[in-house]
């Protein structure tokens, strides 16, 4: 026995716990005073901004989107180009529910969307998940693509190419209407719903189990030699993550009152992955800042000149695969580092 | 030591036990014999070394005790019982651990994370999904214990990937410690480690608990020496020699195919 | 005689949609069997040659074939110089950076072509001499085709030809097969995969230009289309010239003839049979296993 170990062994419990590193692990999912900020900003832009109430809505999906995302790449590792799937699942379960007269209540209709959403996932991960790289991304883009192709086909329920429009939903609690011209209940309402969701996924990655995903994510073959039953571990978090989806398809067609193939397309899946990397993966507020900044860039400068907006993107994308690859955060936390002077602990986790 | 010791009265073996046995153990890939009818027992509380040339089929002899492949022919028995079935996870399960001859790190995490994954695996922690991890101090300071042993403390707030590759080579250890095996594979620990730091790694090891069965494979022959009761020499696949140090050593076939070279090695770094 | 007007219409123009599938998809097995790139932009390297080629013909009255040899050469002048400035720079990158740059392509290739053509759709006129119908003896088809499933035969053999036969064939071969160990017997990879990389690229010009009369060509080509090329390349194995061969023309024909008899969503089937051939092998039909 060295004197190290024996000093090691003398070191207390108490010790040990109040070590820098330990107190950072215990401490790491306690609110920071920061992470309100971003519910004040959206409440403050009810009362600012009464004139972009729907792009506010929009917003608030797109987020929600992105964060079931987050939950899938970002913490997981799970390399997907077909999230729009359960975007699509959750959007054309609450279409075609009300569209039929069977179900319009906003509230079960989402539950219901996450319900078939998960279900989608479920089945697909238990499929899929036996595949990684990039036999993974083609699976997802064709299981994507099937479904397309499915509610292409099934036009008497789906309204094939058109879409189902004027879907007729019931006001919230049965005395919140949604109006197309004022989106002040569909905004709250929104927002409400990315609140709920968010609790969630942040409990979540905080969690053992959270853990143990970004484990996964960061060396597979590792997961695997600590005895972790990692195919299940995969399939659980891409279920839930597909539920989430689910939620902001539903809610989706709910604000909108329409679903059509666009909810299912590579342009969805795609734009929602460069929304999460553009804001950065595997950090909760990626989905945030990267929807934000997304969609007011698209937002001005698409009305502006749609063509010079493409090519401004695709330059956004080439520079930050290049040099940013942790997003508008990890820029930011690059810069805090150097900058900010205090050594911050590692992030993601 | 006292976790340690706590883990040794867990494991609760005999030490003159049969731990784990292969019988008959072949693996083909293709055309290609890389594992051929091994017997080899370990027992409780071994300190085994397994040497021979590189392509002996040592590695792959390792993976088919995990579980990472599966055997063409022949068993694996783990204290008696067959688990040759068993798939890599529930082989942990039951008390099998290795490290790997190139790091796999959970390299974007920080030093204590690597090593909360395992013990959070172990303790059974790992699936819950509604409690912060951090509110789980029994898996934090168990993983800050080993750091401390391993002499890592001061860097458990670290990224992995920031260290040097030495004290990576500790962290891979500290994981595989964390599962609080019965059975520890160790495959070359100490290799790419500048021979400054091994010795750290080196007396790690000498350190693990009594009674927890080591096989350790290595191509430094000091090591082997002063480490190992036992040895057995691989070539081609198959077992060719085995025997305590000294026997392997006098062995004039061993030192024919082997330890010739290996040797000359060795002298021309002392 | 009208099944087998079917028939011949299904196989003959299934076999010549597959054929412009192949050409623009070759390039882009190898490159990612070499490398492990995922180049999602390498559809709009068939877009930007095809924009050569027929703007050469419309607009400086060049001829059909010399077109497709500018067209070619172009293209694969400007990959390599991407390549050089920055596809190399994410070899060792995680898929997710590669697919988010060449996503990036995709748009800039778009909107640049969108700036400097137009976003309309352009037309290609074929030469006289493939315009017509061609005398099979049982039936006629377009002339056109015909002379597609031809040249298709001879690139496909060509390939094989140099991947088999030469020296750059087998260091490539070597390379698919594995890397590090080709690099230790001291083939150069990078400048192998620069090669490879333009030929591929121009390749895919080239296809972009065959298939143009038929499959449009417009700036939204490079995302229409991506799909049916990943797809080719999966099916037939990355890094097997003659798996995507196989995997291109089956699509063609499979496609013509769910059109045919499914023409609402018959695509559904090609899905469907690329989801069940990638989970019973993920290597594809003449990939070679991960290990």
């Amino acid at each position: 026995m060295s004197a190290s170990a024996t000093s090691a062994e003398s070191t207390s419990f108490a010790a040990r716990i109040n070590h820098p590193a330990a107190r950072a692990l215990i401490e790491r999912h306690r609110l920071r005073w920061w992470e309100v900020l971003p519910w004040i900003a959206a409440i403050a832009g009810y009362f600012i901004f009464p004139g972009y109430l729907g792009f506010g809505t929009e917003l608030l999906v797109a987020i929600l989107f992105a964060l079931s995302l987050d939950l899938a790449l970002g913490y997981a590792g799970i390399i997907t180009l077909g999230h729009a799937a359960f975007f699509g699942a959750g959007a054309y379960t609450v279409g075609m529910l009300a569209d039929h007269g069977v179900w319009s209540e906003p509230i079960t209709g989402l539950m219901l969307a996450a319900l078939v959403a998960a279900i989608v996932g479920l089945l697909s991960g238990l499929v899929l998940l036996r595949t990684r790289g990039l036999t993974l991304l083609m699976l997802t883009i064709c299981s994507m693509a099937l479904l397309e192709q499915a509610a292409n086909m099934a036009h008497d329920y789906t309204g094939g190419f058109d879409g189902l429009p004027n879907l007729p939903i019931t006001p919230i609690f049965g005395v919140f209407n949604f109006n197309p011209l004022y989106n002040n209940t569909q905004y709250l309402y929104a927002l409400a719903v990315l609140l709920a969701c968010f609790v969630f996924v942040r409990t979540l990655v905080y969690s053992p189990f959270g853990q143990s995903l970004t484990g996964i994510r960061e060396n597979l073959l590792r997961m695997h030699a600590v005895g972790a039953p990692v195919r299940r571990r995969l399939i659980i978090c891409y279920t839930l993550s597909a539920a989430i989806a689910g939620i902001a398809g539903g809610l989706w067609a709910q604000v909108n009152a329409y679903v059509n193939l666009s909810s299912l397309d590579l342009d969805r899946a795609a734009t929602v992955l460069i929304v999460l990397i553009l804001g950065g993966y595997g950090r909760l507020y990626g989905a945030f800042v990267g929807a934000v900044v997304y969609l007011a860039l698209e937002h001005f400068l698409a009305r502006i000149y749609p063509t010079a907006w493409q090519l401004g993107l695709g330059i956004l994308l080439v520079f930050i695969a290049l040099f940013a690859r942790n997003g508008i955060l990890g820029l930011g936390e690059a810069l805090w580092r150097r900058y900010g002077g205090r050594h911050k602990p590692s992030a993601p986790s | 030591m006292a976790a340690l010791r706590r883990q040794a009265q867990a494991v609760g073996a005999i030490m003159s036990e049969t731990r784990l046995e292969t019988r008959g153990l072949t693996r083909h890939f293709g055309a290609l014999v890389a594992v051929t009818g091994i017997d080899f027992k370990l027992a409780a509380g071994a300190r085994h070394a397994l040497i021979g040339p590189n392509g002996a089929g040592k590695t792959t002899f390792i993976n088919l005790l995990t579980g990472v492949l599966q055997p063409s022919h022949g068993s694996v028995l783990l204290g008696g019982k067959d688990i040759t079935a068993t798939a890599q996870a529930e082989r942990v399960k039951l008390g099998i651990a290795r490290t790997f001859q190139i790091n796999r790190l959970f390299r974007g995490l920080s030093v204590l994370e690597n090593v909360y994954i395992p013990v959070a695996e172990r303790m059974g922690v790992a699936p819950s999904m509604f409690n912060p991890a951090g509110k789980r101090t029994d898996v934090i300071e168990e993983a800050m214990y080993l750091l401390e042993v391993l002499r890592l403390g001061d860097v458990a707030q670290h990224r992995v990937s920031e260290l040097a590759y030495g004290r990576q080579r500790l962290v891979e250890l500290a994981i595989a410690i964390g599962l609080r095996p019965g059975v520890l594979l160790l495959d070359e620990p100490a290799a790419g480690v500048p021979s400054a730091e091994s010795h750290i790694i080196l007396d790690a090891i000498e350190r693990l608990p009594e009674d927890i069965a080591v096989l350790i494979i290595e191509h430094d022959m000091d090591v082997v020496f002063r480490f190992a009761k036992r040895v057995t020499v691989m070539v081609s696949g198959a077992i060719f020699a085995e025997g305590t140090p000294k026997e392997i050593e006098a062995n004039p076939e061993v030192r024919a195919v082997y330890l010739g070279q290996a040797g000359a090695r060795a002298g021309d770094h002392a | 005689m009208d099944f087998a007007t079917d028939l011949a219409g299904i196989v003959l123009g299934g076999l010549s949609a597959g054929t412009v599938l192949f050409v623009v998809s070759v390039g882009l097995s190898v490159t990612m069997g070499l490398m492990g790139f995922v180049n999602l932009a390498h559809g709009a390297f068939a877009m930007f040659g095809g924009y050569v080629i027929v703007l050469a013909m419309n607009r400086a009255n060049i001829d059909f074939v010399p077109a497709l040899a500018l067209g070619f050469v172009v293209t694969a002048a400007l990959s390599v110089v991407l390549e050089r400035l920055l596809y190399r720079r994410l070899y060792r990158a995680g898929e997710l950076d590669q697919v988010l740059f060449t996503i990036g392509l995709i748009f800039i290739f778009i909107a640049g072509i969108t700036i400097a053509v137009g976003p309309e759709s352009q037309t290609l006129e074929l030469p006289p001499a493939l315009g017509g119908q061609f005398n099979l003896g049982f039936t006629h088809y377009r002339t056109y085709s015909i002379f597609l499933i031809v040249v298709g035969l001879v690139i496909a053999f060509g390939i094989w030809l140099v991947f088999e036969r030469t020296r750059i064939g087998a260091q490539i071969r070597a390379t698919v097969d594995n890397r590090r160990m080709a690099e230790s017997l001291g083939i150069n990879v990078d400048r192998l995969f620069t090669i490879t990389f333009a030929f591929g690229s121009g390749m895919a010009a080239l296809g972009g230009g065959l298939g143009a009369e038929f499959l449009g060509l417009d700036p939204q080509y490079a995302l229409k289309y991506l799909v049916y090329f990943l797809i080719a390349v999966s099916v037939g194995g990355l890094g097997s010239v003659l798996g995507v061969y196989y995997a291109a023309l089956l699509i063609g024909v499979l496609d013509f003839a769910l059109k045919l008899y499914l023409p609402k969503g018959g695509t559904i089937f090609i899905y469907v049979l690329t989801i069940l051939l990638l989970l019973w092998r993920p290597q594809g039909l003449l990939g070679r296993k991960e290990t």
